[in-house]
């Protein structure tokens, strides 16, 4: 076999291997180079994989060349393309963002121990991505968890050390419940393979036991997707995780877990349980529409700026779920849009509070004020981050609410109720981005600035890279769109 | 011409805008490339009028985005009217402007010029948008460039009032006008302008009303109440914002809107058959009896002047769902005319403030002795207000009381007239104060530095032409409801 049919391996072979020799790595700025290198080489894997993927059609690739059922088979589709080009992508800039950061808030002495936990990381969430067997999905899923406590743990600030504990029980428990189910679908199929799964359970006689993995795999799935109300986790591991973490994980950990939501209820469960769709659509739309008002409601009163971004995520996953449970055509790739556009404006808004607290060391609210004459060009870019956020034209964040709203207006009654759920969602994400802006610019400063400076170059440039990404994909979203429509095709394709 | 003459329309203030910021320590430059780039975009805006008199074809550019939606450029002859006028004025104002941050020593002077380009940019976006979607980004894009100039001062009261405009206007875009649109292209399939309406006849009447109503308030811009409290509020801004925007570019981006929705989107002659309009009519029509009793009652020139623009704009939002091709012609008359008036009594207004400090009405005896020339400037643009020959605010009257009288609607012609009355009743006593009551004993001041004084003489000699020489604005005032395109 050549190289390029290897690509889908290598995303989680070679950041695997990189992270023990990064922990062995004590040279000065080496474990962070080796940790961007290997980030970069994975992200351009990945995109060579997305291409692929839309020329011509899925890729597989049986490990050990062990056939589908018996071995573990890595499948990647348009939806696992995207999500891989996400991870990767983002971890890269973070990564390059981070340099300083770290050192500072994580410490020159264990930055080794803490990239080689970044490439675990990534090597779980793309693992998870790619593979395609459902207890495989569980062995990287706590990979990247355990890992995940690592960095946040690495905060500066000692709360992170509850705030981690908290997400630590919030995910095993999460985790387990994922796993009781899958045991479940396995007791009744004998097989843990997605594709296989799918077709074995047609001939299930007794669908109960699957109806009940079902409820498990949903509920412990929803927690380690930070879905209302199960977020509580999520805002303070944000809040007290070192920025770059921060920047990384708010991109792709929680959207990680919706990604296997929807793989395994479109792939195993909506097809063989009579009337599962209605119930997974009216199970999840209330839960998306409260999400959204609640989580933007949270952040309007927040007076930490990092705690009113997770807050925001936990809306704005209010939007991504609101578009699957559609379970159209236009609110799957609507809601599938969302993730990809949501993780580079959420990356994007938190790199730019990471550069403000780089130089303030602080991200509470009533300290921005007048921050904006010192670091023009970070402020300018949270600006123009957040506009997209409320989902401006010509931003990555209208295209996607665009499609939701027409799969709102599809849906009849209860589509109205939820086009005024986005709208006044998007009014309320305009009032907590709005006060950072107001603050951050024409109030005068309340603690001494007279030290404080623009961030770093090496900052600015990655943070500008993503804002003008930001840009981009608004004016011209067809990238994402044709993945995001693949992506839709393709998990409908499963219901007939 | 190609399309690449629409962009330069947005481009030219923005690149003017971002040279003056390079410029942020030399005044003099600074101010040179402001009048440099005004002077530029008239000359762009008027070689668009002359290719549309030599019924050349205008380019025209659209990028298609998403399935159903794009984004359009377009202009049409009431658009061309809205740019020519929003263009002449900015050079007019710039100057104005020189005479008048320089006399008062403001501060953040770049930031304040830099904005102006901005919502310059965003009004020629609003002026060329062929579809509702291009036409609401600049729409906003112009909301939220002004408001780093409301809030000017910067000082407590200030922001306080900045909010009050950000989030009414915001508001009601996002929350009425924007589902509008959404639903206008659900309904629709489109939300391109084309004349005669978009809707299929499919459309009930019922579901029609219900736009109307969610146009005419989401469209906050045109402050018909009870959504005009941010316009009032926007008066903390230093006077050449509250000249340029708030009596021209700002509120006639929202009149603009209601015009093009009624005329393109509804069509008039689908609007004259829908029961709302009467209640539409209503709203407009109390609107500008109600704000003008208020301005009676104002005792600070520049509240009264702010409730004059919501009186003023009440007659073109009136004139528009009148739905008569005689009313709709006065409609765009008298955005240009307001225009022309209003911008005028605004610097007069802001000139009395710079040579004296003076900005309560019963300051303001004698005042025409010190200041003749502006105090004359400012009764010609009062009696345009009121509509009196032989100032241009006498022919778009005209053409709305007739169109009153074709359409049979009494409350629109009392609603005229009675505000008529209330026009000349705030009005007259300001000019009889200025001439004919004796000044204080020590007052004296002369007139404002020279630029303002030039400002305010342009506009008050153009309100004084456009009574002349309103036929070719007529024209275009007429092709526009013809669709004639180029």
């Amino acid at each position: 076999m050549s190289f390029a049919s290897h690509v889908i391996i290598f995303l989680v072979a070679v950041p695997l291997a990189v992270a023990p020799i990064i922990s062995l790595l004590r040279v000065r700025h080496l474990p962070w180079l080796m940790a961007c290198i290997t980030s970069l080489f994975v992200f351009v894997l990945s995109i060579q994989l997305t291409q692929s993927v839309l020329d011509s059609g899925d890729v597989t690739y049986a490990l050990g060349s062990w056939p589908a059922p018996y071995g573990i088979e890595l499948r990647a589709g348009a939806l696992t393309a995207m999500m891989t080009v996400i991870v990767s992508g983002v971890s890269t800039m973070a990564l390059w963002f981070g340099r300083y950061g770290i050192y500072v808030e994580v410490g020159e002495q264990r930055a080794h121990y803490f990239y080689a936990a970044w490439m675990l990381v990534l090597a779980g969430l793309l693992g998870i991505a790619v593979t395609g067997d459902a207890f495989n999905v569980f062995v990287f899923m706590e990979i990247s968890s355990l890992a995940t406590y690592v960095l946040i743990a690495g905060g500066p600030d000692r709360r992170a050390l509850t705030a981690v504990l908290k997400y630590l029980i919030m995910g095993t428990i999460g985790a387990t419940f994922y796993l009781i189910g899958v045991g479940l679908v396995y007791m009744m199929t004998g097989t843990l393979n997605f594709a296989d799964m799918e077709m074995r359970l047609a001939d299930v006689e007794n669908l109960r036991p699957v109806l009940v993995a079902a409820g498990f795999i949903t509920v412990g799935l929803a927690l380690k997707a930070a879905i209302f109300p199960l977020h509580v986790w999520m805002p303070n591991a944000y809040t007290y995780a070192p920025s770059a973490v921060a920047v990384f994980l708010s991109a792709c950990s929680t959207k990680i877990a919706l990604f296997i939501l929807l793989k395994f209820d479109f792939f195993v469960f909506q097809k063989n349980l009579a009337g599962h769709d209605v119930q997974f659509s009216w199970f999840l739309m209330p839960l998306a529409a409260i999400a959204i008002i609640f989580g933007s409601a949270v952040a309007i009163n927040e007076n930490n700026i990092k705690r009113l971004l997770g807050y925001s995520s936990v809306a704005q996953l209010g939007y991504i779920l609101m578009g699957a449970s559609f379970v159209t055509y236009l609110g799957l790739s609507g809601g599938i849009l969302h993730i990809f556009n949501h993780a580079l404006i959420k990356a994007t808004l938190f790199m730019a509070v990471a550069c403000v607290f780089y130089r303030l060391r602080s991200a509470e609210l009533k300290d921005f004020a007048g921050i904006a004459k010192k670091m023009p060009w970070t402020m300018a870019a949270f600006v123009l981050a957040g506009v997209a956020l409320i989902g401006v034209p010509f931003t990555a964040g209208f295209t996607s609410k665009w499609l939701l709203v027409k799969a709102a207006l599809e849906a009849g009654a209860v589509g109205y109720v939820l086009l005024a759920v986005v709208l006044i969602g998007s009014l309320m994400a305009l009032v907590y981005i709005w006060k950072v802006v107001e603050l951050a610019y024409f109030k005068p400063a309340t603690v001494d600035l007279s030290r404080v400076s623009e961030a770093p170059l090496m900052m600015r440039v990655p943070l500008w890279i993503m804002v003008l990404m930001t840009l981009y994909f608004g004016v011209d979203p067809s990238y994402p769109v044709r993945l995001a429509n693949a992506a839709a095709v393709s998990l409908l394709g499963h219901l007939s | 011409m190609t399309a690449t003459s629409l962009f330069l329309l947005i481009l030219t203030p923005l690149c003017g805008g971002v040279l003056l910021l390079l410029a942020n320590r030399r005044p003099n430059l600074r101010e040179s490339i402001t009048l440099i780039t005004a002077t530029l975009l008239i000359v762009q805006v008027a070689l668009m009028l002359q290719g549309w008199w030599a019924q050349e074809l205008l380019p025209e550019w659209r990028y298609d985005w998403l399935p159903g939606l794009s984004f359009y450029f377009r202009f049409d002859a009431l658009g061309l009217i809205f740019a020519g006028l929003a263009s002449l004025l900015w050079l007019v104002n710039s100057i104005y402007s020189i005479g008048y941050m320089r006399g008062n020593e403001e501060a953040n002077q770049t930031r304040f010029y830099f904005f102006f380009t901005v919502a310059i940019a965003a009004t020629m976006g609003v002026a060329m948008a062929g579809n509702l979607l291009t036409l609401f980004f600049f729409y906003e894009l112009l909301t939220l460039s002004t408001y780093p100039l409301v809030t000017h001062k910067g000082d407590e009261r200030t922001i306080k009032s900045a909010r009050v405009y950000l989030g009414v206007l915001l508001t009601s875009s996002i929350a009425l006008f924007l589902p509008a649109i959404i639903w206008t292209s659900a309904l629709a399939g489109t939300n391109d302008f084309r004349v005669g309406g978009i809707f299929p006849e499919t459309v009930s009447a019922s579901v029609l009303s219900i736009l109307l109503l969610l146009y005419l308030f989401g469209i906050g811009k045109a402050a018909v109440m009870p959504v005009h409290r941010w316009l009032p509020a926007a008066m903390v801004a230093p006077t050449p914002v509250s000249a340029l925007l708030h009596a021209v570019a700002v509120v006639k981006a929202g009149v603009f809107t209601i015009i093009k929705v009624v005329v393109l989107i509804f069509g008039i002659d689908v609007l004259a058959t829908l029961p709302i309009s009467d209640l539409a009519i209503g709203l407009a029509s109390f609107t500008t009896v109600a704000a003008s009793v208020v301005a009676l009652r104002q005792q600070n020139l520049k509240r009264l002047l702010a409730y004059s623009t919501i009186g003023q704009l009440a007659y073109v939002v009136l004139a528009a769902l009148l739905t008569t091709r005689t009313a709709e012609a006065g409609a765009e008359l008298h955005l240009v005319v307001h225009g022309f008036g209003k911008i005028t009594l605004f610097f007069a207004a802001g000139a009395i403030y710079v040579a004296s400090g003076k900005t309560e009405l019963h300051q303001l005896n004698g005042i025409g002795r010190l200041m003749p020339i502006t105090m004359v400037a400012f009764a010609i643009g009062a009696l345009s207000m009121i509509g009196v020959p032989p100032t241009a605010g006498f022919i778009s009257k005209w053409f709305m009381i007739s169109g009153a009288l074709e359409a049979g609607s009494v409350v629109a012609l009392i609603a005229l007239l009675l505000s008529t009355a209330l026009n000349a009743g705030y009005f007259l006593p300001v000019i009889y104060r200025a001439f004919w009551l004796p000044a204080a004993e020590n007052d004296r001041h002369g007139e404002a530095p020279w630029p303002a004084v030039l400002a305010l003489s342009i506009t008050a000699l153009l309100t004084l032409a456009l009574f002349w020489f309103h036929s070719p604005l007529l024209t275009l005032a007429w092709q526009f409801l013809e669709g004639a395109s180029s």
